[in-house]
């Protein structure tokens, strides 16, 4: 994993990383270590009156059954984004990858969404399931569901994890079908020599062999839904109702608004980001075993 | 046996020809939606086909802004957009390109730890310290500039790891054969390295742009003045509304003007795209 | 602070297009959070004052909604790049009065600057919600608003009601819903905006019930909430009823819903009176409007109504010739043919005495009745410890928790009972975080 070949220099790689690690030390390093700060201070709304309080913060947070709730609300949302979007991208992905006509437009057809924002997504389905005037809430109104996402908790969490799951199906179907055309014919061809059905070729043969894009697929829709999701949330539903579509990204944002509980807020933060290195961690080792190859 | 062909080939045409309708839909709708009057949108009324108010709308969405007044017309929060997308999209190539180079062609204390200073940071995003991120950019008085809408999302262990593997593979021989020439380290990265790099860089690009372009909760936090506004915010703000109605055939217009650019981007270097988005998220 | 000022001004300055005027002017910083005609008003406010002297010129921002706005405001104190004048909707006020050092007064400002000022001038009813006990105003009154009951009266002779006698009492609004509902409005047959505003803060102002102890909290910061009492759970326990099958369909938190009332799918909507101007716009049906139901065996009711709407705050640390400015602005906005002018275009309350008996004498209300009626609610009785207005600390913050409450029992999650003793006990654990960071 080292080049054997390297050029000498005292003050030129220094140099050559200054701005990069100035810039990660001032906006990544210094704000995290005033989050911790901050984390064991109560004050109030405009910083006037400061006290250090040590973890009270954090006994508060979790001695509440409110931040569990979140935490099993952003687990179900990430399990159900992740498994439709997976699916649904897996079927359209071996579909395109048959040889059939067309095959590379309905792939430029298929991965644009990746390009839209996340908060401009949440606006298009929340227009389209909107109580009042969406048009896609009053044809399921009319089939006699009373399609109401501003007060039913399930309705609201429906609709974040559609959005949620097409915003990403264009990214895992891009994966899928670069990891099945990776994947030699002559493997399937000699299965269906065997008279093996195309589904069981499917089950027993191709889908083993998509097992590490799968896996790694899985790790980052599971990131993607703990932080790019919130731009979703924060144009379709705000969070609610009830809280129903709070995740523990968008319950940092929501419990330091106005200032009202900064302290609370940078104690998630904290926790937060302790989880997201041991993610990042994992992720690593993963990049340098594929690196190994 | 082509008979047999033709009609399996049905099955996937169908699937996959369902999966483009059910993904366009929602932008069919918002487009629709586009084209009609505020009253008829708001009393739910809106048909499914296009309405008479095409050219009004964007005219006034682009040109004017939603109130007759204040509210940027969305021309100037494109314009934000674009050099928002594109200082980070560049800035982050510029530092992260030299840095692999550091990383990876020398040897010096703390290299290591260098490299994992900004590895750690590879998944933090801004929004899990974005109170304190923004208290440091008003202390650097950075607020509601381009530099304080770039400079904090610039950083990145992404591209800086993309390169990293990308200068592994390149052969030790060019090295060796620069040396023989006389040439140091600088003239290498720039005569060697970085034209070797170039699809790297470019598909690389192509990622960070739209990263940039759909920047949402640090652009809302930090610009106040409405000629910083970008346009993904702008959106958010023209939906939310105080005792007034929300011109959703605006918003709509506004929403489909704002996807244009990345989707533009995606579909005309759909190839260098996808190299970018595979190799580096790998 | 001034370092920082003029940088940002510098900063502004050169970000502004090509063709700023001259340099010598000080510049006013205004954020606001009104949207379509009203985003109209404040910008052609600013355009006249600028246009009237030299020396000061008024710059507005949009901030997005109501609590974008003050959360924008807040971040910028912190970060010490707060507005001059920044525009709080009226949850906020106990948050902004509690932060003295961030805020400056608006009476001693006025007297600081010079600028004549009588509190006497301003209605009671308005100014009074953003003074002191001692009637000294702490921020100037700019939109106000009050709740009241907007009618669809097509639909109502439709279903054989008469819209020139509304119903004035809840079992009457109930009853006047059920023939709605029966006459077509099957989806919707009465429906409230702002639900936790109309239905738990107004409801018991109007019916002189405490929402809190403590005259509703002005009287301290150690106020606990009360709205759990049995006239708030039998309101409640009706909406949760009528919610089976559509007679009340709850519409939301904010005034999102608003909508359903212009469409023509809800015949009766409570919400602001500052709706006045969207239902002006885009009902295409004859409207009216009338003041909120009672319960007719709730002794007392009907008291006052309270307001609604949004101030403005004058932030603190400022310059001295700033703050003349900002002054100079107010008196300017507190002109009587100003106001009677703001107060008839946007359907906002007048703030001055003056401005309201103008419009009054010019005739305006005989064809505009509507425009009057949350003023009459307002002005209905002398105000009681229960109907002076409120004054909750995290009170936006609390808003939600009570939303939350009400959606579960609406849901069928809870029971009245249980959503609003939760909902007391939840918000009166936030007053204690209040309490905690304001007395020390």
């Amino acid at each position: 994993m080292e080049k054997r070949v390297t050029f000498n220099g005292r003050l030129l790689p220094y140099m050559l990383l200054a701005p990069q690690l100035l810039i990660t030390l001032v906006f990544f390093y210094w704000p995290a270590g005033q989050a911790v700060w901050q984390s064991f201070l109560i004050e109030d709304a405009f910083g006037l009156s400061t006290q250090f309080v040590w973890f009270e913060n954090y006994q508060i947070l979790l001695s509440k059954p409110d931040y569990y709730r979140t935490l099993a609300i952003t687990l179900t949302f990430s399990a159900l984004v992740a498994f439709l979007s997976l699916s649904l991208a897996l079927l359209l992905a071996v579909q395109a990858d048959k040889h059939i006509k067309f095959a590379s437009g309905y792939k430029t057809m298929l991965i644009w969404p990746y390009a839209v924002a996340p908060a401009i997504a949440g606006v298009l389905w929340l227009f389209m399931f909107q109580p009042s005037l969406g048009l896609v809430s009053h044809a399921i109104r009319a089939l006699g569901v009373d399609w109401n996402p501003v007060l039913n908790p399930d309705h609201a969490f429906t609709l974040v994890v559609m959005a949620a799951t097409w915003k990403k199906i264009a990214y895992n179907f891009l994966f899928f079908l670069a990891g099945l055309q990776a994947i030699p014919k002559s493997v399937i061809e000699a299965s269906a020599i065997d008279g093996a059905s195309p589904m069981r070729r499917f089950w027993t043969i191709t889908f083993p062999l998509l097992s590490p894009t799968t896996f790694f697929l899985l790790v980052v829709n599971v990131v993607y839904v703990f932080f790019e999701t919130f731009g979703i949330i924060d144009a379709t539903t705000g969070g609610g109702p009830a809280k129903a579509t709070q995740t523990l990204v968008y319950k940092v944002y929501h419990d330091g608004k106005l200032g009202a509980d900064l302290g609370g807020s940078a104690a998630q933060s904290v926790i937060l980001m302790l989880i997201v290195i041991g993610l990042t961690a994992i992720q690593f080792r993963y990049v340098e075993k594929k690196v190994q190859y | 046996m082509v008979q047999r062909r033709s009609l399996l080939d049905i099955v996937p045409h169908f699937i996959l020809a369902l999966g483009v309708i059910i993904i366009a839909f929602p932008v069919y709708i918002a487009f629709v939606a586009s084209t009609w009057d505020a009253a008829t949108i708001s009393n739910g009324q809106m048909p499914l086909w296009p309405g008479p108010h095409f050219l009004e709308n964007y005219y006034r969405t682009i040109f004017i802004g939603t109130a007759k007044t204040t509210r940027e017309p969305v021309g100037i929060m494109m314009l934000n957009s674009f050099v928002m997308a594109m200082c980070i999209a560049i800035g982050k190539i510029a530092i992260s390109l030299i840095s692999a180079f550091a990383v990876v062609y020398f040897r010096f204390p703390f290299r290591m730890a260098a490299f994992w200073t900004i590895f750690i940071t590879l998944m933090l995003p801004v929004e899990v310290r974005i109170y304190p991120t923004y208290k440091i950019v008003a202390d650097l008085r950075l607020l509601d500039t381009y530099a304080g809408l770039t400079i904090p999302l610039i950083a990145s262990a992404t591209a800086t790891l993309l390169f990293r593997q990308f200068f592994m593979t390149v052969p030790d021989e060019l090295v060796e054969a620069s040396r023989i020439d006389g040439a140091g380290p600088m003239k290498f990265f720039v005569d060697t390295l970085v034209p070797l790099s170039i699809t790297s860089v470019a598909a690389m690009f192509v990622i960070q742009f739209i990263y940039g372009w759909n920047q949402y909760l640090w652009p809302l936090l930090i610009t106040t003045s409405d000629n910083m506004q970008t346009i993904v915010i702008g959106i958010k703000k023209m939906i939310v509304t105080q005792d007034a109605l929300t011109e959703w055939q605006i918003a709509m217009a506004t929403a489909v003007l704002a996807m244009l650019p990345p989707v533009i981007v995606v579909v005309a270097m759909q190839k260098l795209f996808v190299k970018g988005l595979t190799e580096t998220e790998k | 602070m001034s370092v920082r000022h003029i940088l940002g001004a510098a900063m502004l300055a050169t970000s502004a297009l090509a063709g700023a005027p001259a340099q010598a002017q000080v510049e006013i910083h205004w954020w606001h959070a009104l949207t379509g005609a009203n985003n109209d008003v404040v910008v052609r406010l600013a355009d006249e004052f600028n246009a009237s002297q030299k020396d000061y010129k008024v710059v507005v921002a949009y901030k997005g909604s109501y609590p974008d706005t003050m959360n924008a405001g807040i971040a910028a104190f912190r970060a010490g790049n707060a507005p001059h004048i920044l525009q709080v909707f009226e949850v906020g006020t106990a948050t902004m009065m509690a932060a003295k050092g961030a805020i400056k007064p608006v009476h001693e400002m006025m007297k600081d600057a010079g600028e004549a000022f009588d509190p006497k001038a301003y209605l009671p009813a308005v100014a009074g919600y953003y003074s002191t006990s001692k009637g000294e105003m702490l921020s100037f009154p700019f939109n106000s608003s009050s709740s009241v009951m907007w009618i669809n009266n097509d639909a109502f002779r439709k279903a054989g009601l008469d819209p020139a006698k509304p119903p004035k009492t809840w079992p009457e609004v109930f009853e006047a819903a059920k023939k709605l509902k029966a006459a077509g409005h099957d989806k919707c047959g009465f429906a409230s905006a702002w639900i936790t505003w109309l239905n738990i803060e107004q409801f018991s102002v109007w019916h002189n019930v405490p929402l809190a102890t403590k005259a509703n909290g002005i009287d301290g910061f150690d106020t606990e909430l009360k709205f759990n009492s049995p006239l708030h759970v039998k309101h409640l326990n009706n909406l949760i009823e009528l919610q089976k099958d559509k007679t009340f369909d709850y519409s939301g938190r904010t005034n999102t819903g608003e909508g359903r009332f212009t469409s023509g799918e809800c015949a009766i909507m409570l919400t602001s009176s500052g709706f006045y101007g969207n239902v002006k716009a885009n009902a295409k049906f004859e409207w009216s409007n009338a003041p909120m139901p009672y319960y007719p065996d709730a002794a007392g009711a009907p008291q006052n109504s309270t307001l609604g709407g949004a101030s403005l705050w004058v932030m603190g640390g400022k310059k001295a010739d700033e703050y003349k400015g900002v002054a100079k602005f107010f008196a300017f906005l507190s002109d009587t043919g100003r106001q009677a002018r703001l107060h008839t275009e946007s359907g906002y309350l007048p703030i001055t005495k003056a401005a309201y008996e103008k419009v009054k004498a010019d005739g305006f209300y005989k064809n505009n009745p509507y425009l009057e009626t949350p003023i009459l609610q307002l002005t209905n009785k002398e105000p009681t410890e229960n109907s002076r207005g409120l004054r909750l600390g995290n009170m936006v913050q609390m808003r939600d928790v009570w939303a939350e409450e009400i959606e579960a029992a609406l849901a069928g999650k809870k029971t009245a009972q249980q959503a609003l003793d939760e909902a007391v006990k939840r918000g009166n654990e936030m007053l204690r975080a209040f309490e905690r960071t304001v007395t020390r």
